[in-house]
């Protein structure tokens, strides 16, 4: 399957990344080879196989409902590349 | 109550159109510590003070689960009467937002851990039923504040990873009121179990709202459009009357309706399409990695279901059979667990139809002119069973009993008190009465003479003399008999 | 008199207990070793003068009671290690300091070890030849221009080269073992679940595992043991009882069967690495070891299903470098131009190329196509090794398809690239254990490395045949050091 230039414009701006159209031309020629690499997978018929649902056979453990007191917002803060005292700063979302 | 009929339709030009809605509720669970992470859900905390390395998605962290907030989910489940599935599974819905640290959302798609279920609605026209498609357990996401700063947007996270219930129905409702009914019954259910407190001005419930319209008649659905972001129930009911009559004229003018996300705007009350980019709703959703597929044990199911609390449906039977309330008292009863709790508190030590009367009829009344809920009344629930049994007993009359009630909400004034004190007992002594009686008609001998040659309405006034003279203790029925006696 | 820093890790832990040597020696020997080795860029990070300093806390206070009671460790930069800048390789978190400490990592300090520096590595530990770290390539000891194998790149070379007496890495389709083949160290990927995942930056979180790379097997259990365990924080980590791998350690492997399936036989498959497989069907063999052969059918369908499993993961995982709460952040006139600028800027070709096949096999409409079938050959994949097994108890095969390449050899060919993996990705779709152990040269003099494959939770087997190996292999590490 080969990805056109749109398609990787499209999964582009999913996955939040900019592109010029340099990169969009190598990235759609790049990825078309990987997808048809992948594509070998067609060869299986899987119809009456079941997915890995994990490759843990276990079940999900879950913890007791217990709050932890540690107030650690300088922590949770310090490395952001903008904030206040108090919250995250980010440009402004268009809406 | 029956006998009135559903009447609620978009009249159009060519004649009369349905509103199919259907709701997805958000519902925070009540809960000590977030869904994946210890850190703690109050509301009204510090800006990111509740937030933990993995509730901002730092590299390498994990998300470790509630056990719970599994259980609340599973008794809300129980609660709606619904399938509880033992296997259930968490997906990553990715997105990208600035209050979505994780740039996903760990939620659950394909098998979310509660399945079909319903909620009983009581409307003037008779009982409705509402499915409920499914429920499922989610992360809340944190809060964007894009008006403190002109370029800006500030991001507190402290919401970031609080366990939600997604309760999602079936298009089965069908107009305004009914969405009232049923987001009260849900809530009230939810506190009941105490699985929500149901604080839609805290955001502890909200609710993303379905409408569709079709002509009556007509079987196929609609196109539907989602009304998002409205924190009322009173707007709810608006924005669904603006996008049903938006609808119906579009339709009527043979144009199409783009199936999308609509905001609500408060101040228009009108609905608009959200600037929305088309690929937002690729949320690529697949089973979370750090997670393993939930296996709950029928035993945990079983417990829980034993432990439920009677619920507002089966409450409301009780007091039915049992206690010979009517269907609308009953259902005010049950509408609040506060006021149930409250009214079976006074019938500890009262008749129940007395209490019944006594707190749908007086105690409401006061409520609502302070704007006082239950939990706030200034009466309480031992000191008004206390005035209920004198009334019942013939210790006070009923008229007095209406005085005494509003002494009482002086800092709960026990009633039994302000009666001795004021010397309120009702004078039920036929002798005593009869003396009084005969006072009240030698003063009035003129209208005695007209009452008996057919002036039938001065009895009242007679009452009402002994009642003067008495103080209002008389016995009433006891007046009436002796006065009849005298008349003769 | 032979170099402190020559010596294995067990010889130094041995060594620092009998005071043949003060762990201040000992860590200045290696960062001696490490400052004269600046060519190999094995290097993000050095911790030097906390490492002297803690050397000499520990000097004083004699506390030999840890595994690793006075050594100096450097570590791959995708543990997160307290205060301590860690990168992943990446611009996007250039200058990222975490405030805590990775699970795997703060095992390895309790046993008395302590941090020498931050490995190089490819960024996001996405690639096979270490020539994506925002931080430049890494160097293999045994040639300028050669790869050491990636993505734990910095890592192998770092411990072939004497620059620190062991170190932990992550495998998560032949991070460890491809790298370790590359540079003839020994590099063992654990079970899926076997150690804490809490604190690593994830790739694929299903995949992904932390393992050891050593000079020799005696190092790798020894350093195995020190890290492994369940972690409440990891949802994925078991809750299995860690052998004490170290103490039951033997050569002694006679009367084990060992699997030689032939799918692994692949088409143009170079002459010495067959000649490898045989000569170390041979060392088990004299080992008293039976060996069969068997089938995994769906081997070829590895690396396909791979190459959707992680990618789709990896994208999902990388969401949140999004420049709001730590790393590199570009300008934007707005939220979404800003994601746009930061991720652009932030992340380099490779780690764009995954995350955008990622997002594509998990689009609406080709989820079932991609992502669901590839689950579905994951379990096939799984069921011909859970079949395998009920026959036999550990599987024998090469690491590599080759010894390690030039530098820019595959640059040009995604594809290419990862076809390196061949042999490695079945084992991560698995969740089963494996281990890399040097077993021979090829032609050019460049290591070959074997691989035994175990049953779940079975380190112990797979660690006891590769001594077996090791001990008739008589491998070298030989090289000019060329850097210095």
């Amino acid at each position: 399957m080969s990805i056109d230039k749109d398609t990787v414009k499209h999964i582009a701006k999913l996955a939040r990344i900019s592109l010029d159209e340099k990169k969009i031309n190598s990235l759609s020629k790049d990825l078309s080879s990987i997808m048809e690499f992948i594509e070998k997978l067609n060869e299986l018929n899987t119809e009456k196989t079941v997915p890995l649902t994990s490759i843990i056979n276990a079940s999900l453990r879950s913890r007791k409902d217990e709050m932890s007191d540690e107030k650690i917002r300088d922590q949770i803060l310090k490395n952001s590349p903008e904030k206040n005292e108090e919250f995250f700063v980010v440009p402004k979302v268009i809406e | 109550m029956a006998g009135k009929k559903f009447d609620y339709f978009i009249k159009g030009e060519k004649g009369n159109w349905e509103v199919i809605i259907g709701l997805e509720v958000h519902a925070q669970v009540l809960s000590k510590s977030k869904l994946f992470s210890s850190s703690p859900t109050k509301f009204g905390a510090e800006p990111n003070s509740q937030v933990s390395l993995v509730d901002s998605a730092f590299p390498g962290m994990l998300p470790v689960i509630n056990q719970f907030c599994i259980e609340q989910s599973v008794k809300t489940g129980l609660g709606l009467k619904a399938k509880i599935n033992l296997k259930s599974v968490f997906d990553r819905k990715n997105y990208f937002y600035a209050d979505l640290p994780q740039g996903y959302q760990i939620s659950q798609y394909k098998n979310p851990i509660v399945g079909e279920g319903e909620v009983i609605l009581d409307m003037p026209y008779g009982t409705r039923k509402i499915c409920i498609e499914r429920l499922h357990l989610e992360q809340d996401a944190g809060k964007s504040i894009h008006d403190m700063d002109p370029d800006n947007t500030f991001v507190d996270l402290n919401r970031s990873g609080v366990a939600l219930m997604e309760i999602v129905s079936k298009p089965d409702l069908r107009s305004p009121d009914e969405v009232n009914a049923y987001i009260r019954k849900l809530r009230s259910i939810m506190r009941y179990l105490g699985t929500c407190d149901g604080n839609m001005q805290e955001g502890s419930l909200r609710a993303d709202v379905n409408v569709s319209v079709r002509k009556v008649g007509e079987k196929k659905f609609g196109t539907r459009c989602e009304i998002k972001n409205v924190n009322s129930i009173k707007f709810m009911q608006m924005a669904i009357e603006y996008e049903a009559k938006r609808q119906v004229e579009l339709l009527e003018d043979n144009k199409q309706i783009d199936q999308e996300t609509r905001l609500y705007d408060t101040k228009k009350n009108t609905t608009r399409s959200m600037r929305s980019k088309e690929d937002a709703h690729d949320y690529r959703y697949f089973p979370d990695p750090d997670l393993l597929p939930l296996n709950l044990k029928q035993s945990l199911i079983d417990k829980l279901k034993k432990e439920l609390p009677e619920l507002p449906d089966e409450k409301k039977e009780r007091f039915i059979k049992e206690h010979n309330l009517s269907s609308y008292e009953a259902n005010i009863l049950v509408s609040e667990k506060e006021i149930s709790n409250y009214y079976e508190e006074v019938i500890k030590g009262c008749d129940k139809k007395l209490a019944s009367n006594w707190i749908t009829g007086e105690l409401f009344a006061v409520l609502n002119k302070k704007n006082l809920s239950i939990t706030q009344s200034p009466v309480s629930a031992k000191n008004l069973s206390a005035l209920i049994k004198m009334i019942a007993s013939g210790k006070i009359s009923g008229k007095i009993a209406k005085d005494v009630f509003e002494k009482m909400q002086d800092h709960d004034r026990d009633p039994q008190q302000i009666v001795e004190k004021e010397g309120l007992t009702q004078q039920s002594d036929p002798k005593e009465l009869e003396k009084i009686i005969s006072q009240v008609l030698s003063k009035n001998k003129d209208k005695v003479i007209q009452y008996k040659s057919g002036k039938e309405k001065l009895f009242g006034y007679f009452v009402g003399e002994v009642m003067k003279v008495s103080k209002g203790k008389a016995n009433p029925p006891l007046v009436n008999e002796i006065l009849k006696v005298k008349l003769k | 008199m032979a170099n402190i820093s020559d010596f294995t890790l067990t010889k130094l832990v041995a060594g620092i207990k009998k005071k043949d040597f003060t762990s201040q020696e000992v860590t200045e020997s290696f960062i001696n070793s490490s400052e004269k080795s600046k060519k190999l860029n094995t290097y993000i990070t050095k911790c030097f003068e906390k490492a002297i300093s803690a050397a000499k806390n520990f000097d004083k206070k004699k506390n030999y009671k840890g595994l690793l009671a006075g050594i100096p460790i450097a570590v791959k930069d995708l543990f997160c290690t307290k205060n301590v800048n860690t990168t992943a390789g990446s611009k996007i978190l250039h200058n990222f300091v975490p405030t805590y400490e990775s699970t795997v990592t703060n095992n390895l300090w309790s046993e008395g070890s302590f941090l020498l520096g931050k490995l190089n590595c490819d960024e996001f530990a996405m690639g096979s030849s270490n020539e994506t770290s925002f931080f430049g390539n890494v160097t293999n000891p045994f040639g300028d221009k050669l790869v050491p194998g990636g993505s734990s790149g910095g890592s192998a070379s770092a411990v072939a080269a004497n620059l620190t007496p062991a170190t932990i890495g992550t495998d998560t389709g032949g991070s460890i073992r491809q790298p370790a083949s590359f540079t003839g160290i020994v590099g063992l990927k654990p079970t899926y679940g076997r150690c804490s995942r809490w604190g690593i930056v994830a790739f694929a979180s299903s995949l992904d595992q932390a393992g050891p790379m050593t000079k020799n097997v005696e190092d790798c259990a020894l350093l195995l043991q020190a890290m492994s365990g369940y972690d409440s924080k990891d949802s994925t980590s078991v809750d299995t009882k860690v052998d004490n791998y170290s103490s039951k350690l033997t050569e002694k492997v006679k009367g084990l069967k060992i699997g030689i399936p032939k799918e692994y036989r692949v088409e143009n498959m170079p002459n010495e690495i067959d000649k490898l497989w045989k000569r170390g069907i041979d060392y088990l063999k004299d080992a008293g070891a039976v060996i069969k052969n068997i089938s995994l059918p769906h081997t070829k369908y590895a690396l396909p299903a791979y190459y959707i499993v992680a990618p789709a993961e990896a994208s999902s995982n990388l969401a949140r470098y999004d420049g709001v709460k730590y790393g590199h952040r570009s300008k934007g006139n707005n939220l979404f131009e800003m994601y746009e600028n930061t991720r652009s800027e932030g992340f380099g070709d490779e780690v764009k190329r995954r995350i955008l096949i990622g997002t594509y096999v998990l689009s609406s409409g080709y989820y079932d196509a991609y992502y669901l079938k590839a689950q579905k050959v994951r379990q096939l994949i799984k069921n011909d090794f859970d079949k395998a097994f009920n026959d036999i108890d550990a599987i024998l095969t090469p690491s590599t398809p080759s010894a390690a390449f030039k530098m820019g050899d595959k640059k040009d060919d995604p594809v290419s690239m990862y076809l390196n993996d061949i042999f490695t990705v079945p084992i991560n779709l698995a969740g089963l254990p494996a281990i890399s152990v040097p077993a021979g040269y090829d032609k050019n003099n460049l290591p070959l490395g074997l691989q035994l494959i175990g049953k779940a939770f079975d380190e112990q087997t797979i660690l006891n045949l590769s001594l077996a190996i090791e001990k008739r292999a008589n491998f070298k590490r030989k090289f000019k050091v060329w850097w210095s």
